[in-house]
């Protein structure tokens, strides 16, 4: 899995550009024997296994991340850009960002009054051109970059500024090598797009699959640090959590009963979680057509949205095991 | 062209009738085929409905405007009203607008410069301070032509300067002219435009009309901010008027899909149309509702820059329409000739 996980957070992929994750995921599910897979028009991978419509479960995993697009290209070649998805605006100036196309480039910040007055507005990107025309040699309107921080290990704790979801996806991808032929009832995996910009990959894709029950595989922000900026009683390293409630979803008391029992029948660790601030795949999949009873399984995740998510890797290895008991359950 | 007329027919979200009625009377007279859904959307089938029916394209452009409407008449006979739609209050003091379906004229008041205390002054006026007079009496005697509820609509009147068009509701009427200009042409296969309602307040229109095509693709036909002024950086904006017609990147309802942009800049190379791109990621229009639909639609928003858009009167430069209506046209023959 950490291979998996090194290249899966090297990828390019911010919301609406997944391309290269898809790809990647494609890739390694040919080669894990996977014969099911279809992309969807708005580029959903979707890995089915076994047949009949019965009890079928989606899990999904979004592919994207937050990022950013260069909205012009001024006379002495700086760059204006706006966030692609939920980003905060202190957290950037310095920032090294990469380019779809290797180009890369760092966040620099105009002269502010007060730091309160910071917003998009006042940054730029620098990508070391000298004026404009040398900028459009390299970068055009409408390209985009993400973090430029590739994944490094620190004790059993990974970094990296993909980690959110590629952490999801690396789970679910490892879940799909170990997950046995003979399943209880039919599984569809979906790698999703454009979750970071409102769930919309999760949302058109569940309607698609019409599916009895759904799991979205997500990371989730941790209270363990010293005066947290958000509340929650998640802690990295103590396992996959169950999520009970975020701002896109109340998770169905069944699934949160099941994933709980599973899990103690188990003995895998897994902690409760509630989040008060955002949202995940699970928020459009609960309501796709006539209802659809959702749950979520989130890897703990410290400075989401930044250069710097930091996983557990055993929180990791739980969560693919959570999910292999979950899977081989009747629900 | 029929953009002066439909500039001019009132049509705030909600009350799209009068568009409506317009663009069906020219389907009948070309002898298109047309149906409308119980919200109001008008949905004209170009061609047999056989051939291209596999790519099911839908061009979308919505019928409404933003506006305002009746909340309260005063027992001197002022109206008080609601904002339909997004409109910046500062614009709205002495204008000229149309109150209700018989279009009592009016305009809009507020208390006069003199009579405002000295922390007043300089404050944007909000709603609250601003009120219609339509000349009347008192209560009874507006109530004798006005009720609760009743639209009101900008009154500018439509005219041509230069090579500019100035008129009111070209956000999207400027749309809906060049979906008729389109309609007029021939093309090698079927697809449906859907002028659709209720835009303005949320896309709501749109949602319902692309669940009802279930489309393959989409282009919504729109207009966007052109805010090329000498007070405004070049950073801030947007769209130029006059350097064609803008392609959208993403807003906050949709990332447009990378194909579908592709080959609308592929058409405007091919024929050497200037185009442009909408350089600000904010707002949202029928593009959004339209790809969410069912299992997912790839959809582009291709747009005329627009100054002063959601204004009493705002501008648009006749070439980028021109233009626009050409990349419409080349983008349908290219997706029926090879696909997306």
């Amino acid at each position: 899995m950490k291979e998996w996980l090194t290249r899966l957070t090297a990828a390019f992929g911010p919301a609406g550009r997944e391309e290269e994750v898809r790809d990647l995921l494609r890739q390694e599910l040919s080669r894990l024997g996977e014969t099911d897979v279809v992309v969807d028009d708005l580029g959903n991978l979707i890995v089915s296994r076994g047949k009949g419509e019965d009890k079928r479960i989606m899990v999904a995993a979004h592919m994207d991340g937050v990022g950013f697009m260069v909205t012009s290209i001024e006379e002495n070649g700086f760059l204006r850009f706006a966030p692609i998805g939920g980003i905060q605006v202190h957290s950037l100036p310095g920032t090294r960002l990469k380019f779809s196309r290797g180009i890369n480039g760092v966040i620099g910040q105009e002269k502010i009054k007060e730091q309160k007055a910071l917003d998009f507005s006042k940054l730029f990107i620098d990508i070391a051109a000298a004026g404009r025309e040398e900028a459009e040699e390299k970068v055009q309107i409408g390209d985009t970059a993400v973090f430029a921080a590739p994944l490094v290990q620190e004790r059993e704790r990974f970094i990296a500024g993909t980690m959110d979801n590629r952490a999801g996806c690396a789970v679910l991808l490892e879940t799909i090598r170990r997950l046995p032929a003979d399943l209880p009832q039919p599984v569809t995996f979906v790698f999703t797009v454009q979750e970071e910009v409102g769930l919309r990959g999760a949302q058109v894709v569940a309607y698609r699959i019409r599916p009895h029950f759904g799991l979205a595989v997500d990371v989730t922000r941790t209270g363990d640090t010293p005066e947290p900026q958000f509340k929650t009683a998640v802690s990295l390293g103590k396992g996959p959590t169950v999520k009970l409630k975020d701002n896109s979803v109340i998770c169905h008391p069944r699934i949160t009963a099941l994933m709980r029992r599973v899990a103690d029948a188990q003995a895998i660790p897994y902690q409760l979680e509630v989040l008060e601030q955002g949202g995940t795949d699970a928020g459009a999949i609960h309501l796709s057509r006539e209802g659809v009873p959702t749950g979520a399984l989130s890897i703990p995740c410290r400075y989401i949205h930044t250069p710097g998510e930091m996983v557990d890797g055993n929180d990791m290895e739980n969560s693919v095991s959570l999910l292999l008991a979950l899977l081989q359950t009747a629900w | 062209m029929f953009l002066r007329e439909l500039s001019e027919l009132p049509g705030v979200s909600g009350n799209e009738g009068r568009v409506r009625d317009f663009i069906r009377e020219k389907l009948s007279a070309w002898g298109i085929r047309h149906d409308c859904d119980a919200l109001g959307n008008l949905y004209a089938y170009k061609g047999d409905g056989a051939t291209g029916a596999a790519l099911n394209l839908m061009l979308a452009a919505h019928m409404d405007e933003v506006g305002l409407m009746v909340s309260a008449i005063e027992k001197s006979g002022h109206l008080r009203f609601y904002k339909v739609g997004g409109i910046d209050e500062q614009f709205l003091v002495s204008c000229p607008v149309y109150v209700g379906n018989a279009g009592i004229p009016g305009v809009i008041g507020a208390k006069a410069v003199h009579l405002q205390k000295k922390e007043e002054r300089g404050k944007p006026l909000e709603v609250d301070n601003l009120y219609i007079d339509i000349g009347a009496k008192d209560k009874d005697d507006a109530a004798k032509v006005i009720k609760v509820g009743d639209y009101v609509s900008f009154a500018a009147r439509a005219a041509t300067f230069a090579d500019t068009f100035k008129g009111k509701a070209l956000d999207n009427r400027a749309g809906c002219a060049a979906l008729l200009e389109i309609l007029q042409r021939d093309f090698p296969g079927s697809f449906t435009a859907v002028f659709t309602v209720q835009e303005e307040i949320g896309s709501r229109g749109a949602r319902a009309a692309a669940y009802r095509l279930n489309p393959r693709m989409a282009l919504v036909v729109e207009t966007t901010i052109a805010a090329d002024l000498p007070d405004v950086e070049e950073k801030d904006q947007v769209t130029l008027l006059g350097k064609g017609p803008a392609f959208t990147l993403q807003d906050d309802s949709l990332i447009v899909h990378p194909r579908i942009l592709e080959r609308l800049m592929a058409v405007a190379q091919g024929k050497g149309i200037p185009c442009q791109f909408r350089r600000f990621t904010g707002s949202f229009t029928d593009g959004g509702s339209i790809s969410q639909t069912r299992e997912g639609v790839p959809t582009g928003v291709i747009s005329t820059p627009c100054r002063y858009l959601h204004g009493p009167a705002s501008l648009l430069c006749l070439d980028d329409w021109r233009n626009l209506v050409e990349v419409v046209d080349g983008f349908i023959d290219s997706v029926m000739a090879k696909g997306l």
